[in-house]
């Protein structure tokens, strides 16, 4: 099955130049093409109904690489062009797909190359009140000095009319979440317009990784994103993994998999609370997070964290599960699935709640088709994406899992997506406790060589999260790029509001519940 | 004589006894959600830090936005000279009736929604054009509301309805019935609660009352989150004199004071409990249901003149 790749043979034919020696797992297909045929590689690719799930950019002194990566089911497919220093410039692909507009704007900030063709380069993450030739991305940035202050100006987008008021909101908000701004563009209580503006905590993670040794960068990776502490570490350690060969102990996937699925039942948990709480429901709030709470304690008790953070490493992982471990987590989990089903009869029985829930910030199934939604925000509006299901990384691929898919696309489907989910999970982590293999939980792991690319996808609670590395010519971290599913997500949101009234948007937003720090990296 | 220590009497309880009635809200609620409460005296408390803490004020500000706190304390506390809590004996009753009480509501109304835009932020304006939406809605069928039980007693005063209705004993009349059940909602969205608005939350975009008043700080909050405590309390005594009058005293003398208190506790510990239940079992309505909401308010107080005429 190689439909993307015969897509781009039969478009570009000679120009596409397959290499196996370089990309990490060989299942990922990577090809090089000219510069100029860029864009034409993302009509083959939107031809062939591939999403776009990610767009970046790096440095391989001395020129820059262009990387585009495409997915379609079960297959992915990385596609570079390089372009010269003294010419950063390559064929923009935002009219193809739309998230690039996001990732094109991103590069053309941090990395200074000049997406061609590209409607809005306004700064991304970068604020335009750094110097406008400061690419902190590049090798020649340096990043022991300060940088001078210089006097910008964003401009929003503005409607304008008899009636039509804008709204700013944030960066800095009433409740304790992350920050970021949203300005609606309103009609009465009815909103015209709605753009993010996110960036407010970017903290050089990518550019960090560059200094970091391979053992390190897990950390790191383990705390780009809080509440995905898990997940993005096993997504790094399997990057690092595919670039090495490592052969990771049987035991190791499975308890990696017992995290991950814990981490998506307590974040479920919390989300699901939350999403009522913004309807002014508490009581679905309190109790729901007393049942995340009791996760996080025997996380603590067996893992030594609540988040189960930097247990994940390269390699394996760095705790065991005793018998006396798996009797406690089942009937934790016994406990919590008995009080989960009846809270979600109040739920499902509420009718105030539903009127609040239903018919609420909708994405379309066809607008998340567009954005290459992932997750639980394109689940809920039909599309059938889950690595866990498509791209199975083990212990995946040695058990069934089904996969809830909704397409009414609302508040409710993407709650409903997670109570599912847990019930899902719940059921994953009993079958993984009941067959997990007995053996070794961890294996000394090499440094990478140089001149390789590692490629890893894992499906967090948010949805797809990607770690694509490459090693440079002295063998350290050259490049490492993170796309968290907020990165493509937080598109969903400004897609999902207009036509919604002001009062809403606290629960739209908490439906997609994104994350800033993911985002802003 | 008796009457204005009565009256004296009625305002220190409502402006000492507003915050433990909150306190008392938020204990029950809290138990309904299964956690524990921050205790019956955390108004106090918070009132106290509030007062003890400086005024951050918008450079923009005018006398309306510094002047509104004060204004909203005090109409609250002429409104309770005229509610009968303790004795339908108020001689303040004489000066105001229930349309006036009504006004009086409304003046604090359009002042706190003026001060919300005098600052000009967007939450502000936000916050006054919804409360006055609200108030178009909620102020007719309040009066409606009382001119039903009006027509059955034959005055406006709240000292007179309260007298005859307690006089007359309980009798199950319909009107009273409909008048009734169009005051509790009214109530409702008067007071911000839970489903018309949620007094607890955080989130700007969807606040009422709470947005017009977010640049209030200091002693000036203060004055305003009592004031809103007192006209909640003030709400329950209203419905308590006009629909279950039983307990207050009647006659012109100061010994019958004390068993009055502690039937006005007793009802009030009762209408409280309600209120967390219907809270509790209620998501908030999404904002232009209330005119829905609102609606069958004046709908039922409408109901419950007709089935005075018809049936009474």
């Amino acid at each position: 099955m190689s439909i993307l790749k015969d897509a781009i043979i039969s478009a570009l034919g000679a120009d596409a130049q397959f290499r196996d020696d370089y990309q990490r797992p060989s299942s990922t297909a990577f090809c090089t093409v000219p510069k100029g045929k860029f864009a034409e590689a993302a009509k083959a690719m939107k031809k062939s109904y591939a999403f776009l799930a990610a767009e970046w950019a790096a440095e391989e002194t001395p020129w820059f690489a262009i990387f585009a990566c495409y997915r379609w089911r079960e297959e992915y497919l990385i596609v570079k062009a390089v372009t010269t220093m003294d010419d950063p410039s390559f064929p923009s692909i935002t009219k193809r797909y739309l998230p690039a507009y996001r990732f094109e704007r991103q590069m053309h900030s941090l990395m200074g190359v000049v997406p061609a063709g590209h409607p809005d380069l306004r700064p991304w993450i970068k604020f335009e009140d750094w110097p406008q030739d400061a690419y902190p991305l590049r090798k020649s940035f340096n990043t022991s000095k300060p940088l001078p202050y210089e006097k910008g100006e964003y401009r929003w987008v503005r409607a304008e009319g008899e009636g039509v008021y804008e709204i700013p909101v944030g960066p800095v908000h009433a409740g304790i979440i992350e920050p970021g701004h949203f300005r609606f563009q309103a009609v009465g209580e009815m909103v015209v317009n709605l753009e993010e503006r996110l960036g407010y905590v970017h903290k050089g993670i990518e550019k960090r990784f560059e200094s970091m040794s391979w053992q390190d960068g897990v950390k790191l990776a383990a705390r780009v994103s809080g509440d995905t502490t898990v997940a993005h570490s096993i997504a790094y350690s399997m990057a690092v993994e595919s670039m090495t060969r490592c052969a990771v102990p049987e035991r190791a996937h499975w308890l990696r998999a017992l995290f991950l699925e814990r981490e998506r039942i307590a974040n479920h948990l919390g989300d699901l609370g939350a999403i009522c709480n913004d309807a002014a429901f508490a009581f679905m709030l309190y109790q729901l997070s007393y049942l995340r709470e009791i996760m996080l304690r025997t996380n603590h008790k067996l893992f030594g964290h609540r988040f189960v953070m930097d247990r994940v490493i390269p390699g394996g992982v760095s705790v065991d599960i005793s018998e006396h471990g798996k009797k406690e987590i089942l009937s934790e989990l016994e406990n919590i699935l008995k009080n989960f089903e009846k809270l979600i009869v109040i739920y499902d029985e509420s009718s105030s709640l539903e009127d609040r829930v239903r018919d609420t910030g909708r994405l379309a199934p066809e607008q998340a088709r567009q954005l290459c939604s992932v997750g639980i925000v394109a689940r809920a509006s039909g599309l059938n994406v889950d690595c866990r299901l498509f791209n199975p990384f083990p212990p995946y691929d040695r058990f069934e899992i089904s996969v809830p898919v909704l397409i009414s696309g609302d508040v409710h489907a993407r709650a409903w997506v997670r109570v599912e989910e847990i019930r899902e999970s719940i059921r994953i982590i009993r079958y993984i406790l009941d067959n997990i293999p007995d053996g070794p939980v961890s294996t000394a792991i090499e440094n990478p060589a140089p001149g390789l690319a590692g490629f890893s996808a894992v499906e967090g609670w948010r949805g797809e999260i990607i770690y694509w590395l490459q090693s440079g010519a002295d063998g350290s971290i050259n490049r490492c790029m993170v796309r968290d599913p907020s990165s493509v997500n937080w598109l969903g949101l400004e897609q999902a509001i207009p036509g919604n009234i002001v009062p809403d948007f606290p629960l739209c937003n908490k439906s997609f519940n994104q994350s800033y720090s993911g985002h802003d990296l | 004589m008796n009457g204005s220590i009565v009256e004296i009497l009625q305002i220190v309880i409502l402006i000492g006894l507003a915050p433990a009635f909150a306190g008392w809200i938020k204990v029950v609620k809290c138990r309904m959600q299964g956690r524990t409460s921050p205790g019956l005296f955390r108004p106090y408390r918070d009132l106290a830090k509030l007062f003890s803490k400086d005024i951050v004020l918008a450079e923009n500000a005018s006398w309306i936005f510094r002047f509104t706190p004060y204004l909203v304390f005090g109409t609250v506390i002429i409104a309770g000279a005229v509610v009968p809590m303790l004795s339908t004996n108020l001689p303040l009753s004489l000066t105001a009736d229930a349309i006036v009480l009504v006004g009086l509501f409304g003046i604090a109304r359009f002042f706190t929604a003026l001060a919300g835009m005098d600052i000009g932020t967007a939450f502000g304006g936000m916050g006054s054009s919804r409360e006055m939406m609200v108030a178009s809605l909620a102020e007719p069928a309040m009066l409606m509301a009382i001119f039903t039980v009006s027509l059955l007693c034959g005055s406006t005063s709240l000292s007179g309805i309260a007298g005859t209705v307690s006089g007359a004993g309980f009798i199950a009349k319909p009107s009273l019935a409909f008048a009734f059940f169009a005051f509790v909602l009214i109530a409702l969205a008067e007071n911000g609660r839970i489903p018309v608005d949620n007094p607890a939350t955080h989130l700007e975009l969807t606040m009422l009352h709470e947005a017009m008043i977010l640049e209030y700080s200091g002693r000036h909050l203060a004055l305003i989150e009592w004031a809103g405590m007192m006209k909640l309390f003030l709400f329950m005594a209203i419905g308590s004199a006009l629909f279950f009058p039983f307990g207050i005293d009647a006659a012109d003398n100061i010994s019958g004071i004390p068993q009055a208190f502690v039937f006005l506790v007793v009802k009030l510990g009762a209408a409280g409990v309600v209120l967390v239940l219907i809270e509790t079992g209620l998501a908030k309505m999404r904002l232009f249901r209330l005119t829905e909401f609102l609606g069958s308010a004046f709908l039922m107080a409408t109901l419950g003149m007709l089935s005075f005429f018809i049936l009474e």
